[in-house]
């Protein structure tokens, strides 16, 4: 067997690798809206209480109707059966729908104002300096909650259960929507005989739009302020014994380097309350050398050093220790996935060596500044970090 | 797995006018005294060691990622395969991370079964450190003694979990088994047994002129060059850091026992010979207290949710195995599986230090330096 039809070249085996991993990604993009799909589908049950509310009394007259309303009943849960399954796409255009809502809300309010036509002028400008600060007020409820599912999605690994809030939030609002547009559609269709009812639906249907919105806002705003609240229910609780070394980490390297090198400081609560820094990746080296020869953080001892991959960036993570002073220290630099860079510190702390090159093996992050970064654990044309979560064996044979 | 890594130069014009020639000496992956599948390429001038290039990964598999796919409780046996020589302690070391992310309690019994399987698999593996270290320098005899003792230690390990090396027998939240009726007995006979046994050892070895004469002053290095090199356990307490995992950062019950931690100033190769023999002692005197407390009765699982799921988050915890000081990082987001698992392995960092030791080093030092090091395949390659 000759060599060149045993072994395809680099170039070849980078573009199959390239190849499967972009199958790999529409894959995964395919089962994560699966996913979404049906998560977003068993959120609504649970939301269903405040759309119950809000469903409730325009239901009860059904009872009332007509043998052809009760048709046009069914058709419109048909339509929401429909709309349903549409949930994810409205839950979009009821975001964008808000708007509109609280505009018509407040052209709802205005118009019980209006018939006061004998009122004095002064008067006047203040009912409609009224309305108007009703209506802002109610747009920027609307675009706090638009904030706040977005903040929520942003905060995936903070705070999980903020996300869920709003996501249910952002359901029970599709779903809310969805069911007036059915709603509004179906008495549209059986217009024929109550065209008169029509507008009063229509606007029945507008009110519940709004009510639904107003109660998403009012739940995403919970959902904020619950994740407001999770650092500040920490704070009540006895500070960490570590809490002064943090402190004094802290301020050491904000003296010598200025606030802006720590991106994060805290107590890791699950980690034997380790005093855990975030340092930014531009001046991390010096940060290191700090951390090593300070008299008074002098940590002389790497104990781990490996890599995470968040899908979104690459973390590196440090675990130091100081015999002189037995304290521990956990330090985290971020990095990004297209270009990963963090400064090597082999050469001050020599047990970097073979960590940070299994790092380069099996997450690609590159460390420059090391000497002789190439693959430990791997062969050396393996294909791929594996444990990168967007990692596909290359396969030879495929 | 560099295959070019080294030029051969040749030297004609030496002084003596006679052609010495450097070479390239291959060193494994199937060679005895790398107690695996270690590969080293070392090049030589006659006897003397110019650079030493260690190639590892032949018994990678990977551990890390396929962790990524299994729910804690499944993992477990795959750290059995790391260290397979104290396979207990890696046990420990997953079960007592998650343990820390959830809160868990451990019940008194299983906190007992949990230190006594510990200690006695360090004893058996300094047994086995012991026999082939000294087989590696070109004793044959006590190789023979060691299994022999180390054999008692799995027949008791078989009895308590079914399994000779690959146990399996930690939960999160206790352990698997109780141990049987007699067990305890049993041990306790071996730990009387055992330190009368460690005389016969010293009295085989230790004073013998030969094996000192090849360890004293071997595979020296100070204090700092430990730290810097991350070196931790018996490499790090042979330049005289008091420094033990289970003294100064008590974990399970080891501060309930009474023991010592003992050190040397060398940083030789003799220095971690007499240390590993001294914990081995020590072992044992643990040993004696915990099966002599040992609770008549009580649970061997906590209460542990079906389902278990770590809090988003991280954690990084560190115990001391028999080789040094070996880590478990989580991170977790919330899920039964982990979302990255890290094992920080002390074969694999202790190692590092092997090509500064081996420089300028005669060859026939090198199978004692790197026997001296105590490095188990599994856990470098994990």
């Amino acid at each position: 067997m000759s060599d060149e039809k045993r072994k395809p070249t680099p170039e070849e085996k980078a573009a199959a690798a390239a190849e499967a991993r972009a199958k790999a990604e529409a894959l995964r993009k395919l089962r994560e809206q699966e996913a979404q799909a049906s998560q977003e589908a068993s959120q609504v049950e649970p939301s269903q209480e405040p759309q119950e509310e809000v469903s409730a009394p325009a239901a009860k007259p059904v009872s009332e109707m007509t043998p052809e309303e009760k048709a046009a009943a069914k058709k419109a849960a048909a339509a929401e059966a429909i709309a349903k399954a549409k949930a994810a796409k409205e839950a979009k255009e009821a975001a964008e729908a808000e708007t509109p809502v609280a505009e018509q809300q407040s052209e709802a309010v205005a118009t019980p104002a209006k018939p006061v036509s004998e009122m004095t002028p002064e008067e006047k400008a203040a009912a409609k300096k009224a309305a108007a600060a009703e209506a802002l007020a109610k747009a920027k409820a609307a675009k706090e909650a638009k904030e706040a599912a977005e903040t929520g999605a942003d905060t995936v690994d903070s705070a999980p259960d903020a996300d869920a809030k709003a996501k249910a939030a952002a359901a029970a609002k599709a779903k809310a929507a969805a069911a007036a547009a059915a709603k509004a559609k179906a008495a549209r269709e059986a217009g024929g005989d109550e065209s008169g009812d029509d507008d009063a639906k229509a606007k029945a249907a507008a009110a519940a739009k709004a009510k639904a919105a107003a109660a998403a806002a009012a739940k995403a705003k919970t959902a904020q302020a619950t994740g407001d609240e999770a650092p500040a229910e920490e704070a009540p609780k006895a500070p960490s014994k570590n809490q002064p070394y943090l402190d004094k980490y802290v301020s050491r390297i904000s003296e010598a380097f200025g606030q802006e090198v720590i991106e994060a400081s805290y107590i890791n609560e699950l980690g034997k309350e380790v005093p855990t820094l975030t340092i930014q990746n531009e001046r991390w080296y010096q940060v290191a050398q700090y951390l090593r020869d300070d008299e008074q953080l002098s940590f002389e001892y790497l104990s781990d050093l490996h890599g995470v991959d968040y899908e979104d960036r690459l973390e590196v993570y440090y675990h130091f220790y100081s015999y002189k002073n037995r304290q521990s220290l956990a330090v985290k630099v971020k990095t990004s996935r297209e270009e990963s860079k963090v400064a090597s510190v082999m050469d001050l702390w020599h047990g970097a060596n073979w960590n940070e090159r299994e790092t380069f093996d099996l997450l690609g992050i590159h460390f420059p500044g090391h000497k002789d970064l190439r693959r430990i654990l791997l062969p050396d044309d393996w294909v791929g970090y594996p444990l990168r979560k967007d990692y596909v064996q290359y396969d030879e044979e495929v | 797995m560099n295959h070019n890594i080294l030029t051969t130069h040749v030297d004609t014009s030496s002084e003596t006018g006679l052609r010495t020639e450097e070479m390239l000496l291959n060193v494994g992956p199937q060679h005895p005294s790398t107690h695996g599948v270690f590969r080293l390429v070392v090049k030589i001038d006659g006897e003397t060691i110019k650079e030493a290039i260690p190639v590892m990964g032949y018994l990678h598999r990977g551990t890390e990622k396929l962790a990524e796919n299994l729910t804690y409780t499944q993992i477990i046996p795959y750290t059995d395969r790391m260290d397979y020589v104290s396979a207990m302690t890696n046990n420990y070391v997953l079960c007592h991370a998650v343990e820390t992310m959830m809160g868990l309690e451990i019940p008194e019994r299983a906190q007992f079964l949990r230190l006594i399987a510990m200690e006695l698999n360090r004893v058996a593996s300094h047994l086995v450190w012991w026999g082939t270290f000294l087989l590696d320098i070109g004793a044959m005899g006590p190789f023979l003694y060691a299994f022999r003792d180390r054999e008692t230690i799995l027949d008791l390990f078989n009895e308590l979990c079914g399994a000779r090396m690959t146990f399996n027998y930690m939960r999160v939240g206790g352990v698997k088994w109780d141990a049987p009726p007699g067990w305890i007995d049993k041990a306790k006979e071996f730990v009387q047994y055992m330190k009368k046994e460690l005389n016969n050892y010293h009295q085989l070895v230790t004073g013998n002129e030969i094996f000192i004469n090849r360890l004293i002053g071997i595979g020296k290095f100070d204090t700092k060059t430990a730290l810097d090199y991350s070196l931790s356990g018996v490499m790090l307490r042979s330049t005289g850091v008091k420094w033990d995992l289970r003294k100064d950062e008590p974990y399970c019950i080891y501060d309930r026992f009474e023991f010592d931690v003992p050190t040397a100033t060398e940083g030789d190769c003799m220095a971690r010979y007499h240390l590993r023999m001294a914990e081995i002692e020590q072992s044992l005197r643990i040993l004696e207290q915990a099966l002599e407390q040992f609770p008549s009765e009580g649970e061997v699982m906590g209460k542990v949710p079906r389902v278990i799921r770590p809090p988003a988050g991280e954690t990084y915890v560190r115990i001391e195995s028999p080789r040094g000081e070996i880590g478990c990082y989580i991170a977790s987001q919330g899920k039964d599986k982990p979302w990255r698992l890290k094992f920080r392995r002390p074969s694999f960092t202790n190692l590092q230090i092997l090509p500064k030791l081996l420089q300028g080093e005669n060859l026939s030092n090198m199978v004692a330096i790197l026997g001296s090091i105590d490095i188990v395949l599994g856990e470098v390659d994990c």
